[in-house]
């Protein structure tokens, strides 16, 4: 999500640049030693172009470490010192990459913002120091370009090329990042990837040389465009920029802009704004000094702290570590071309699997197939796609209303109506048509999967696999194994999950399983809430200013009145008085008026097509009023509304954790974040436990407790936790 | 096909003189060659098989292929057809009434005669009992009008076809908007002068932009020339590869046209105009002039320019096609056998062109023939560096064996055998014509140097290609 937002840029608006990344260079070091022997960056001549190739062995990709960034200290050294070389060209042996950014770890084991501050400052001197090369450099660029790795190839007395493996790469040349594109080759005499990166080294050669020759010169106008690492994005235009009134406005502007969308929550933009300020104003040194102070003191705060945890956790979540199944899904099957039926066969057919969505009426089989092409169709629109892929893979649908076809099934993942005896009917119905080896995936929020297979004759073959609507933007998927599952439907499941492009947690079953049963008694404490008579806008805005992308009262909108009843009842049977709070009277009577959220046009708010800014379901009131109970005056400020739904919310994840639902506390974290919306900028339950103190929420819990009694009762690892302050979810 | 180069090779500076052409460097050695005794292995089998007839070219010529926009620009394209159709009438003496079928090939159709083999067999006066239809395959359209004939022949159906192709791309059908096409239906549909009104009150000036013939891919939305340029570089083929490649493709067909060798060539009198006797589109240039163009895809750094790139053409071709014993009866001399033939597809983005490297050894194991066998090679050529990367990816073991699952590479053509008369990028490529061509010069070339066999194929556009044995007719 944020972390996922790395590009940001500003146009530039005078000569020089204002801002960097960090970078670092450790001399002590390096001096003597990696002379001879470097292991990242390399360097051969041809004529007088010296081409620098950058390798980080070991990794696929390569980062701004310390290393990488010392060694390619020297050889720029070496370069600029050898008068036989007139230009050079920075190009990376890795396919797909050529500086994926600063090292993350590099970051992380810095203990201080002065060490933070210092590595920047090395990095913005070699930057400095690059930018300023009588020599003309150019980078060849293939792939993945981020963060500092981007700086490296910007700076301006560069020429920069992209391989356009995909629209960004030409989108970056419409914004002056690049001077030239080089498109991808197909097979040649050698593999393309090979030869695609050869060629690139050759056209980047015949442009240095002709820079060097003055043959050819830089017409870059547009202005280059400063990127930063985890940030944000806004354009400035540099005509604009140029008068000093305008400048304020648009400082103003901009700040504004950057509050909204961040809730202040997220310091780094702000910060950057002051530093471009502080370079436009002050001139560009005293612009470097002012960044890399910001830059260090961002990189300790827990904001920064919990955004390279979620980091870590993402990479964690994005890898099988169920081994690879036995037999790769080819056939997939679909069972419900609903909501979540369509967008489950969405992000598949794209990926090149075969698909069948079967729903049982002509007209709920439309509705899906029109999603899936809809949703392909926008992407046409964006650009993203061409008509011509957009047609191929939609081939790759197959709608209809019977089984055929099911006995070459791999995988069907059933997504009807979440009622049991539905589910049981469709099992059988499948298992009696599907191949032996075919496994049996449910899509459901809350049903417990042991339930759904006891009717199975393989359940060993039966997993949940709980997508988040819309499916094809929530990153999220939870997968839930029961005792019976076999480690191979697993494997099977989680790599269809990784094929689809899911961050994937894999929890046990248990009602409502992690993300359900975690978001259960948050919306309890939001009906108690509403109850007690504050109004839902105002709930909202309390959420989201806590960090939350969504506000709690719009969530219930959004989530399906029904399906939070739903929710309500079965998690409430199952856990007791631990999830009581508001009343589900509520939500029942909503149902009945037929307010079931932004599905049927009404809820909390009313919700029109073509309109904005949805207003309050003024009908809400009635209902409200005649469920109101007494707020508690000691426990309803702003701020312990705000604590008293993230508290419940952490300590049913750290439950969880106890219970053994969740095998690790990261998984916790990545699916509170990408499934529910839990406030990035805290870095998920255990992340915020570790980082603010286990005792802060105990004492929080404990005040609650005194008022509501057992829903606050903290569990017992958390109060472990809050015993000895040493322990934490994270070493 | 879609390779629609702005400029041609008519801005060169032309320099070039008569001399100039013998001084060229590297590649005209084939005059030399060919002053070796021409080589008559006539020891090898033929490639006649028992219980399928025999299918013979009685004749094939070709209206001249011109630039476009020059002399045939205010014609229509079935004029050019039919000119085709007179002039192979006109050269046989073939009664109209035998011909049992016609077929055309055609790319860019006129939507006015978008069946322009029934038009043009209509207008040069073939009987309104023979029928005629037009197919389309790119640069294949005339080399498919010419097998479908031969399918209509091996399976008993006809005994006399008529194949040829015709391509006018003086002008294109430019159409209006799909916006304005919709507003001019309803228009018509509309009863009252209320929806009439309603209608044209929701004309915009946008409708008037007109939308054009693609340039590019359908599938790729890429231009067939920019993926020639990177064709070329994955192929690491050098722009002065491709330019001298291009030079010689110019000094053969000069010397080929001044010769007297281009015998397919019917004279054309154009209506308004004078008679058109030779192709206008053979410019041989220097290097040095060459070096001198810019990319034309690819910029700027791209290698692909317009003088080493075939260039919009206009033309027309037809052929006479036979069971032999028809032929035979009919007391005519058949110039050639029609042998094996394939068409094969593939990636259309990254191997839009190398159609012939897939096809020829398809070909050859088909007719049981290897590379040696062959006497003439007649490829199409629409790039330089499409051919030049056809020739590494069929001599190179590594693409045989990654892409085409085959265990060896089938080895490029020897160049001295290869093209000898001119190829599409100095005679000219009319799209739908072109294939005729090809196989009438492999004919002639057979029967004017000696050789049993010939070997034609070509790319087109949609990642396809297409490759044919020719064999000589014994004299």
């Amino acid at each position: 999500m944020v972390a996922s937002r790395a590009i940001g840029s500003l146009r530039r608006f005078t000569a020089s640049r204002t801002l960097r990344c960090p970078g670092y260079t450790c001399r002590n070091f390096s001096a003597s030693s990696a002379l001879l022997t470097r292991t990242h960056i390399n360097y051969g001549v041809k004529g007088d172009v010296a081409v620098v190739r950058i390798n980080s062995p070991n990794s696929k990709v390569n980062t701004l470490s310390r290393e990488l960034q010392s060694e390619f200290i020297e050889v720029m050294n070496e370069i600029w010192a050898n008068d036989q070389i007139r230009s050079a060209v920075l190009i990376s042996s890795k396919p797909g990459c050529f500086i994926a950014g600063a090292d993350i770890n590099m970051l992380a084991s810095c203990k201080s913002a002065e060490e933070v501050m210092q590595l920047s400052q090395e990095g913005q001197r070699m930057l400095e120091k690059l930018e300023k090369s009588t020599k003309p450099i150019v980078a060849a660029i293939s792939g993945s370009c981020l963060g500092g790795g981007l700086e490296v190839g910007v700076p301006a007395a560069f020429d920069m090329m992209l391989t356009g493996r995909n629209i960004r790469a030409d989108r970056a040349k419409k914004m002056g990042l690049v001077d030239q594109l080089v498109e991808p080759l197909g097979p040649g005499l050698k593999p393309s990837e090979e030869r695609t990166i050869e060629y690139l080294e050759e056209v980047a050669v015949t442009f240095a040389k002709e820079l060097s020759d003055k043959k050819i010169s830089l017409k870059r106008d547009k202005g280059l465009v400063e990127t930063f690492f985890f940030f944000f994005l806004t354009e400035l235009t540099s005509y604009a920029m140029s008068i000093p009134f305008v400048r304020q406005q648009i400082y103003k502007k901009v700040e504004e802009k950057v509050r909204k969308q961040t809730k202040g929550l997220y310091p780094a933009p702000l910060k950057i704004i002051d530093a471009v300020k502080t370079g436009i104003e002050q001139g560009n040194d005293a612009g470097y000094v002012s960044e890399s102070q910001k830059f260090g003191e961002l990189a300790m705060t827990k904001e920064s702290k919990a955004l390279m945890g979620l980091y870590h956790g993402q990479v964690l979540c994005k890898k099988n570590k169920f081994g690879t199944p036995q037999k790769d899904v080819k056939h997939l099957a679909i069972l419900g071309a609903g909501l979540m039926g369509a967008g489950i066969a969405q992000v598949s057919v794209d990926k090149g699997i075969k698909t069948i969505l079967k729903d049982a009426t002509l007209a709920g089989l439309d509705r899906g197939q029109q999603q899936v092409f809809k949703g392909l169709n926008d992407k046409v629109k964006k650009k993203a796609l061409t008509s011509f892929e957009r047609d191929s893979i939609f081939s790759n649908l197959t709608g209809q209303l019977d089984y055929q076809g099911f006995e070459k099934a791999d995988m069907v993942i059933e997504a009807v109506f979440e009622d049991l005896n539905v589910k049981h009917r469709v099992l059988k119905e499948v298992e009696a048509v599907v191949p032996d080896h075919c496994v049996f995936a449910s899509n459901t929020s809350a049903l417990p999967i042991r339930q759904i297979a006891s009717v199975s004759k393989r359940p060993e073959k039966v997993v949940g696999m709980h997508y988040f609507s819309p499916v094809d933007k929530m990153q999220l998927l939870e997968i839930i194994t029961t005792e019976k599952t076999s480690k191979d439907t697993t494997a099977s499941v989680v790599a269809v999950g990784l094929k689809q492009g899911k961050v994937i947690v894999v929890v046990k079953d248990g009602p409502g399983f992690y993300t359900t049963r975690c978001l259960a008694p948050m919306m309890s404490e939001v009906l108690r809430i509403l109850q007690e008579g504050v109004d839902p806008k105002k709930l909202d805005s309390l959420t989201t200013s806590f960090g939350f992308p969504v506000g709690a009262a719009t969530l219930v909108d959004e989530v399906g009145v029904d399906v939070a009843k739903h929710v309500a009842e079965d998690l409430g049977k199952a856990f007791g008085e631990r999830f009581e709070g508001g009343s589900v009277e509520l939500l029942k009577q909503m149902v009945s008026r037929g307010f079931l959220g932004r599905k049927s046009g009404k809820g909390f708010y009313i919700y029109q097509e073509g309109v904005k800014n949805k207003s309050l379901n003024s009908d809400m009131d009635g209902i409200l009023a005649s469920l109101k109970v007494p707020p508690k005056s000691d426990v309803c400020s702003d701020e312990d509304l705000q604590y008293r739904l993230v508290t419940r919310f952490v300590n049913e994840a750290i439950m969880c954790l106890q219970e053994g639902i969740l095998a690790t506390p990261a998984e916790g974290d990545i699916g509170a974040v990408f499934g529910l919306g839990f406030p990035p900028c805290l870095g998920g339950p255990f992340r915020y436990v570790d980082l603010y103190g286990a005792q802060k929420i105990v004492d929080r819990l404990r005040k609650y407790e005194a008022a509501y009694g057992k829903p606050f009762t903290p569990c017992q690892l958390l109060i472990d936790h809050a015993n000895s302050p040493n322990k934490k979810f994270y070493q | 096909m879609t390779s629609i180069l702005t400029y041609t090779l008519k801005n060169l500076p032309s320099t070039s003189k008569w001399a100039l052409r013998f001084s060229l460097r590297p590649l005209s050695c084939s005059s030399q060659l060919r002053a070796a005794p021409a080589a008559q292995t006539k020891s090898k089998k033929t490639l006649a098989k028992p219980n399928i007839r025999n299918i013979v070219v009685v004749e094939g010529v070709r209206i001249p292929f011109l630039q476009s926009g020059t002399s045939y620009k205010e014609l229509m394209p079935h004029d050019l057809a039919r000119a085709a159709l007179l002039g192979l009438l006109h050269r046989t003496n073939v009664p109209k009434d035998v011909v049992d079928y016609i077929i055309f090939g055609t790319v860019i159709q006129e939507v006015k005669t978008s069946n322009v083999a029934r038009e043009a067999a209509l207008g040069a006066g073939f009987s309104d009992k023979t029928p005629a239809h037009t197919v389309t395959m790119a640069c294949i359209s005339a080399n498919q009008a010419m097998t479908t004939g031969v399918g209509l022949i091996a399976s008993g159906q006809c005994d006399v076809v008529v194949a040829g192709g015709v391509e006018l791309m003086s002008d294109v059908p430019i159409r209006h908007s799909r916006k304005m096409r919709k507003m001019l239906l309803d228009l018509n549909k509309a009863k009252t002068l209320g929806q009439r009104l309603s209608l044209i009150s929701k004309f915009r000036l946008n409708f008037l932009s007109p939308e054009l013939p693609a340039v590019a891919e359908f599938s790729t939305s890429e231009t067939m020339g920019h993926s020639a340029d990177r064709l070329a570089a994955a192929f690491a083929v050098s722009r002065l590869d491709q330019d001298e490649y291009a030079l010689r493709s110019h000094s053969l067909a000069k010397k080929a046209q001044d010769e007297g060798l281009l015998s397919d060539v019917v004279p054309f009198k154009v209506p308004g105009k004078d008679t058109v006797t030779k192709d206008n589109g053979i410019r041989p240039s220097s290097l040095e002039q060459m070096a001198k163009l810019k990319p034309a895809f690819i910029k700027p750094y791209g290698t692909v320019t317009a003088a080493n790139s075939s260039f919009l053409t206009d033309g027309a071709s037809a052929m006479l096609i036979m069971a032999e014993e028809k032929a035979l009866a009919m007391g005519y001399m058949p110039k050639a056998y029609l042998r094996d033939f394939v068409y094969v597809s593939q990636d259309p983005k990254d191997q839009l062109l190398l159609g012939p490297t897939y096809a020829t050894p398809k070909v050859l194991e088909r007719a049981g023939l290897t590379m040696t066998d062959i006497d003439a090679f007649e490829f199409h050529e629409a790039f330089s560096g499409q051919i030049l990367a056809n020739f590494k990816a069929m001599d190179s073991d590594w693409f045989a064996q990654n892409y085409m699952g085959r265990k060896t590479k089938v080895g490029s053509p020897p160049l001295e055998k290869f093209n000898n008369w001119g190829g599409s990028l100095s005679l000219g490529h009319p799209f739908g014509a072109t294939g005729c061509r090809l196989v009438m010069a492999a004919a002639n070339r057979l029967r004017k140097e000696g050789g049993q066999y010939g070997l034609v194929a070509a790319c087109a556009a949609g990642g396809q290609g297409h490759a044919m044995i020719v064999e000589a007719y014994p004299k």
